[in-house]
């Protein structure tokens, strides 16, 4: 099975960097792992997260596509359904273990996160207050929302984040960890 | 006061309340009780006590085992399968789908079948049954293998999967999430359910295990009138008709065949005469006070007279120092010579006048004091319940002595054994009296509650005391007989007590300190 993930993995890969996704460039943490992708996402115009550029970690298991990825935001980001920390998770329906298949393929999960910067979902937040905000005072939120845009998303995006404590790979010591 | 007089004529009638013989295992009453009926809406509560023979914290409830289980979801799924002509597979995921409410299903599917079928995860097409296939220039795009010999599968939509790929899936589903009923198609955006006879094809023996077990499991957790018994290595389930909102009017204890006790309404151990919401609240304030609380229920104290340590080492409360031959009582160190008379007062706590509890220091000492009164009876009566249990396993040995001294068969030794099971239950209902106490509000009804709370310890202690006696003691038939009669008196006791709590609870007569009607637990914001 290993080598079917492998397989699986180098398609998905070369599909992204071939046909990247609106507004996204995809790399490599390490070009010989293929299990950790940085992914660079502009925040969609229209969006209080426009002129911003956000750095995405994506994760993948051992036993990807049998299991989630794990994905999150490596750049601080004001929204409901991403933790206001230094860790960045992200609350996506279709990556709860519960719902995961193993045929999505990352470009859907990017392409799903990319929407929830588009239209944030408050109903599911990780945010309580956030989204609290967002659906009572739309306008502090926009203005919250930009204030971190300007603090943390102008210029170029660092993947230094604080590694994930969920399916730590093991081999990857990005040795960057910042200070709490 | 009007309810006063048929309270007082229920308690008051000593020897006549029961029929001899109504043991306290004998709980249930499994004849006139029949569950295909609609459930009736206090199905569980006997509001009848006192017409029928019955006690009013008799709980309706069956025992379910495994055989039973699996019995009662083939009947269901074999008439689905007759009236709707679909597979024995898919009338089970329709089944499941409407957690085993069988009318309803029926009632929808005529109806709508079509959205049924899709809302419950079944196809529409009546293809034949899936089977496994190699199909040229099939690419599986879960792993992105291809090749001439590559075996692949597909459940009735058509999402075809190479043979691997479907295994690793579901085994993941199967042993990783502990999912069965509801596995999907491994497609993307798919919700059709895999039928077990798809997996019984697809995966190796002891995952099919698992995945029956899982199936079984969700059966009992879907309906709500069915809990698996919590005794560990038990399969079995109980049935019952017992609401949680009714839980503010009756303890629901249900005695399953392997001996095992509990609760219907929270799953604990018997806590009789303790509502669950009291039973929660109980434990959680001792786990909160432990280490206040933690050097009461030590085994070890001092004699009050002259200081020497003394080890409790049975069950019963009547404590003689070795050095000084001081008669004290182990719970509240007081004489026990004051035990035995109306000087009793073991039980209840003296509230302090006003005076002592005017400032608030004041006032928080009593209140942690009357917390330990209580609490210090509950752990006792635990404590000595495990004691006498102990104390029972030596008896065993003890057992077989006394037959060779007495020449007495193994039959007629065995009224050790229903002692030490009379202890052990009346030391538990007892356990919970303080607790309930604890939270009990004074009311012309909580005297009463006392004195039978007093009469069933007075009589345990007795038993207690009676049966740590040794083999050359216990070969006089005299004490066999008295042993005999010390532990009819103590389950009659025990089952006034609980008589007499049930009834004034499900008339709600009783004033509580706190409510009992559980908080609903704040929906957090967030699930994962
Ligand atoms: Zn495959
Ligand atoms: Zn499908
Ligand atoms: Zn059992
Ligand atoms: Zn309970
Ligand atoms: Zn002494
Ligand atoms: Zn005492």
């Amino acid at each position: 099975m290993a080598s079917g993930s492998q397989k699986r993995l180098a398609k998905e890969y070369a599909d992204c960097t071939k046909t990247p996704p609106t507004g996204m460039s995809i790399h490599l943490a390490n070009e010989s792992d293929l299990h950790k992708w940085h992914v660079t996402l502009e925040g969609p115009a229209g969006s209080v997260y426009a002129g911003g550029r956000f750095g995405l970690i994506i994760t993948l298991p051992t036993d990807y596509p049998f299991k989630a990825p794990d994905v999150r935001f490596a750049t601080r980001i004001y929204h409901p359904n991403v933790t206001n920390d230094n860790q960045g998770g992200i609350c996506l329906g279709l990556l709860k273990s519960g719902n995961w298949k193993p045929s999505t393929r990352l470009l859907s999960v990017l392409e799903a996160i990319r929407g929830l910067l588009a239209e944030p979902q408050p109903d599911d937040p990780l945010e309580a207050r956030i989204a609290h905000e967002y659906q009572n005072d739309r306008k502090e939120f926009e203005k919250n929302a930009r204030s971190y845009v300007n603090h943390y998303a102008k210029g170029p995006v660092k993947f230094d984040v604080a590694p994930p404590n969920v399916n730590a790979s093991g081999s990857s010591k990005d040795g960057a960890a910042p200070s709490r | 006061m009007d309810s006063d007089d048929d309270f007082m004529s229920a308690v008051s009638s000593e020897d006549d309340v029961l029929p001899d013989d109504s043991e306290n295992e004998d709980m249930s009453d499994a004849e006139d009780f029949d569950f295909d009926d609609e459930p009736d809406p206090d199905l569980g509560m006997s509001k009848d006590f006192g017409v029928k023979k019955k006690v009013p914290f008799d709980i309706n409830f069956k025992v379910f085992h495994p055989s039973d289980i699996q019995k009662q979801q083939d009947d269901l799924i074999n008439e689905v399968n007759m009236i709707l002509d679909i597979s024995k597979e898919e009338a089970a995921i329709l089944l499941r789908h409407f957690r085993w409410n069988k009318e309803r299903l029926l009632e929808d599917s005529m109806d709508k079948q079509r959205q049924v079928f899709e809302a419950a995860g079944l196809a529409q097409t009546s293809a034949g049954p899936p089977r496994l296939e190699t199909i040229p220039g099939f690419v599986c795009d879960i792993c992105c293998e291809e090749g001439e010999g590559l075996q692949s599968f597909a459940i009735k939509c058509g999402h075809r999967y190479c043979v691997d790929c479907y295994r690793h899936y579901l085994s993941q589903k199967i042993r990783g999430e502990g999912e069965a009923a509801r596995i999907q198609c491994p497609a993307d955006g798919c919700n059709l359910i895999i039928d077990s006879r798809s997996l019984d094809l697809l995966v190796m023996p002891e995952l099919t295990g698992r995945y029956h077990e899982l199936l079984n499991r969700t059966y009992v957790e879907d309906k709500d009138t069915l809990k698996w018994c919590p005794a560990p290595d038990c399969q079995n389930a109980i049935e019952c008709g017992v609401k949680k909102k009714e839980l503010d009017k009756v303890v629901p204890t249900v005695a399953c065949d392997c001996g095992h006790r509990f609760c219907f309404g929270c799953i604990l151990n018997d806590h009789q005469p303790a509502p669950c919401e009291l039973v929660k609240k109980w434990l959680k304030k001792c786990a909160d006070d432990s280490e206040t609380a933690n050097w009461i229920s030590a085994n070890t104290k001092e004699c009050p007279k002259c200081n020497s340590t003394i080890e409790k080492n049975g069950g019963c409360n009547h404590m003689t120092c070795r050095k000084c031959k001081h008669e004290f009582c182990w719970m509240c160190m007081g004489l026990w010579s004051e035990h035995g008379t109306s000087w009793y007062s073991c039980n209840r706590f003296e509230e302090k006048s006003g005076t002592e509890a005017r400032d608030a220091q004041a006032r928080s000492r009593v209140s942690l004091e009357r917390y330990l009164h209580y609490y210090n009876r509950y752990a006792n009566h635990e404590q000595s319940a495990r004691l006498d249990k102990n104390i029972y396993q030596k008896t065993e040995t003890k057992m077989v002595q006394l037959q060779k001294e007495s020449g007495m068969s193994w039959i007629e030794v065995q009224y050790l054994n229903s002692a030490s099971q009379a202890l052990q239950t009346c030391r538990q209902t007892l356990m919970w009296t303080y607790a309930f106490a604890f939270y009990l509000a004074r009311n012309n009804l909580t005297e009463i509650f006392e004195d039978n709370q007093k009469d069933l310890e007075m009589a345990v202690e007795a038993l207690s005391g009676m049966f740590e006696k040794n083999v050359t003691e216990l070969s006089d038939p005299k004490l066999k007989v008295e042993i005999m009669d010390k532990t009819a008196y103590c389950n009659k006791r025990r089952i006034i007590l609980l008589e007499d709590t049930a009834a004034n609870l499900a008339e709600g007569r009783w004033t509580f300190n706190v409510e009992l009607t559980s908080g609903a637990a704040a929906s957090s914001s967030h699930r994962r």
